[in-house]
């Protein structure tokens, strides 16, 4: 019964894309409400059957944010944050918060699979490009960030927390925010362990380390470093910022926007909404209808109602 | 009566090295110290038919002995430890042989982080002469080992200027493919003979440009870095500095191995130098690697490696090492 429904749904793309224009309404009440699993399937059953591939057809009936969505939501998890990681590394689209947000939000194994598609995709390691691609304090955290297999145990040990709140606050309050232990703390601990530490560091200093980490609000590393603890230890409020700080810019950032809502949607979607509105008192959906339109806003809307029972 | 051939014949079973057609040399304990393994079947010839009076004659010629003031020959404690360690070589062989290669080589990165520097060499073999996959597992089995990741122990224990390097190298998971691009690989080979012929002033291995070279480019990459430099440079084989190590292990493994089997098999070496024996033999016996190695060894020292082995190492240990390198012959 599973394998005919993948054939209908096949069918149905093909239709969508048949003649004049596309039935957009068609493609987002397929794709919307499969799984990336599913997904998959459909991509292989439509490569046999029509001779192409699905995504590429997608490419050329689509057009802009619509397409955008559509085509990361149809990719496999670990592709779509290879495929994102790459662009995170080119010169003109260089965006260092992407790499923090895919490297310390995703398990230890997802990270893994991303950097194995990227093998794939790309023909070159993503740790190659992340390093050929950065300088100075950047290269020096991002490069470990992206290399790392975090242990992700439950095992935690509380003297290290203490000795190791105790480096991180000499090393803030001295304003070495690019010491390697820093760097190496936040870098190579299993994430069980770094949230043993900073609950440490707020029992013995009195702040959140992300508040000792704001004295200066230009300054781009400090920002990437809060982006890294936050990711590390609260990723929902990380997202739920991410998606505000979109919406209410002048004009949607529709790249952000995509990005989370296809990353997280078959992840920590329904947690991420709630964050939205105890934060900002309207539901993300209602932000999300006011200030996008049509299909990409059907779209978007789909994906993270997707939890929903 | 105890025969002088036999008080030979035991000394060397106890890993004394032979002293090619000397007779037994009262006074000169360098001479009776640092071999391999123990030989067992000699020591169950001899002293399983000595009196005891054979065997305190033995003792007091010996010069792992003292004459104590309470009355009876003492054993030198050095010389006790030195045998214990001799006799666990075929169990330490063994059990690394049966474990599985994640498990082998994560043990031994943590055996080598508890060593300290004079160790870094194992972290770096280990490190560049796996494959991905294989360095991958390793870092997994240490996960379910130690509790902890690679990269974060490695970080917390070595505090000098290896660092950088050391964890680079740990956390690596490059991209195998073929396919070179020229004008990087020169460009890039400049910079490393730059940063090499700099060293008096800064340490390559400190040099982020350096580091980010050798711990994120694919193998064959690297290779032809290490032809290209070579084909402008001297040879970076007599280099004994830590990134001419690691640039070997990665490029050239097999000319590594070699030199370390050679140095392990020597008259005199130590402890951590001669343990690379064990390690290399077990870790590449089932690789492509140990007929190269094989070959290469011949090719640097005029004998094959068996002889060597057969020469200097004794008893059930050689014969598991002769046993491990004549596979797949």
């Amino acid at each position: 019964m599973a394998t005919h429904s993948v054939t209908e749904d096949c069918e149905q793309l093909r239709k969508a894309f048949a003649g004049w224009g596309t039935n957009e309404g068609l493609i987002i009440s397929i794709l919307a409400h499969r799984s990336s699993a599913q997904i998959k399937l459909i991509r292989e059953t439509y490569a046999q059957t029509y001779g192409e591939d699905l995504l590429k057809d997608l490419d050329k009936e689509l057009s802009s944010d619509f397409e955008r969505v559509v085509v990361l939501w149809a990719l496999d998890p670990a592709e779509r944050d290879a495929f994102l990681a790459n662009e995170a590394t080119k010169r003109w689209t260089s965006s260092n918060q992407v790499l923090v947000e895919i490297t310390c939000t995703r398990t230890s194994d997802q990270l893994l699979l991303a950097k194995q598609a990227y093998h794939a995709r790309f023909k070159r390691s993503l740790e190659e490009d992340v390093a050929s691609h950065t300088s100075g304090d950047f290269r020096k955290l991002l490069v470990p960030l992206v290399s790392t297999y975090r242990y992700e145990g439950d095992e935690v040990n509380m003297t290290l927390a203490k000795s190791e709140a105790k480096i991180l606050h000499e090393k803030i309050s001295e304003k070495a925010y690019n010491h390697e232990d820093v760097i190496r703390i936040l870098s190579t601990r299993g994430k069980a362990q770094i949230n043993a530490t900073l609950n440490h560091y707020k029992n013995a200093f009195g702040n959140d380390i992300n508040k000792d980490l704001k004295t200066d609000p230009k300054d781009e590393f400090l920002a990437i470093l809060r982006a890294t603890v936050k990711c590390l230890t609260r990723p929902e409020k990380y997202f739920e910022k991410v998606l505000r700080l979109a919406i209410n810019k002048r004009g949607t950032d529709e790249g952000a926007l995509t990005r989370v809502v296809t990353t997280r949607a078959e992840i920590d979607m329904k947690i991420i909404k709630e964050e939205y509105h105890k934060r900002n008192s309207v539901t993300l959906d209602h932000a999300i209808g006011k200030d996008t339109t049509g299909d990409y806003e059907k779209m978007l809307l789909a994906l993270i109602g997707r939890g929903d029972a | 009566m105890a025969l002088s051939h036999e008080f030979q014949a035991l000394t060397k079973s106890f890993s004394g090295v032979r002293v090619a057609n000397a007779p037994f040399i009262i006074g000169f304990p360098d001479l009776h110290f640092g071999g391999f393994g123990v030989d067992e079947k000699s020591m169950i010839s001899v002293l399983g038919k000595w009196h005891k009076d054979d065997i305190k004659s033995y003792r007091k010629e010996s010069p792992h002995f003292v004459q104590d003031d309470r009355l009876f020959e003492k054993w030198l404690d050095l010389h006790v430890a030195f045998l214990k360690r001799e006799f666990l070589r075929l169990k330490n062989a063994v059990v690394l042989w049966t474990m599985h290669p994640w498990e082998r080589d994560a043990r031994l990165i943590k055996e080598a982080l508890i060593d300290g520097p004079q160790a870094y060499g194992v972290i770096i073999e280990v490190a560049c002469t796996r494959s991905s996959e294989e360095l991958l597992g390793a870092r997994r089995a240490y996960h379910s080992l130690f509790d902890h990741s690679i990269e974060e122990d490695v970080a917390y224990h070595i505090n000098d200027s290896h660092r950088k390097l050391l964890v680079g190298l740990v956390s690596s998971y490059r991209h195998e493919r073929p396919k070179v691009h020229e004008e990087i690989v020169k460009s890039e080979a400049k910079i490393l003979f730059a940063a090499i012929k700099n060293a008096d002033k800064k340490n390559p291995i400190e040099d982020e440009e350096v580091v980010r070279i050798v711990t994120t480019r694919g193998k064959p990459h690297l290779k032809a870095i290490f032809k290209h430099y070579k084909e402008i440079n001297e040879d970076l084989h007599d280099d004994e500095s830590i990134l001419a190590k690691t640039m070997q292990c990665l490029c050239t493994p097999q000319t590594y191995f070699s030199k370390v089997l050679d140095a392990s098999l020597r008259q005199g070496a130590d402890e951590n130098t001669k343990e690379a024996l064990t390690r290399v033999i077990v870790t590449r016996a089932d690789e492509e690697d140990m007929k190269e190695i094989k070959e290469e060894y011949h090719k640097q020292h005029g004998v094959s490696l068996s002889k060597k082995i057969d020469d200097v190492v004794n008893g059930n240990f050689k014969d598991f090492l002769l046993a491990l390198i004549a596979r797949g012959d």
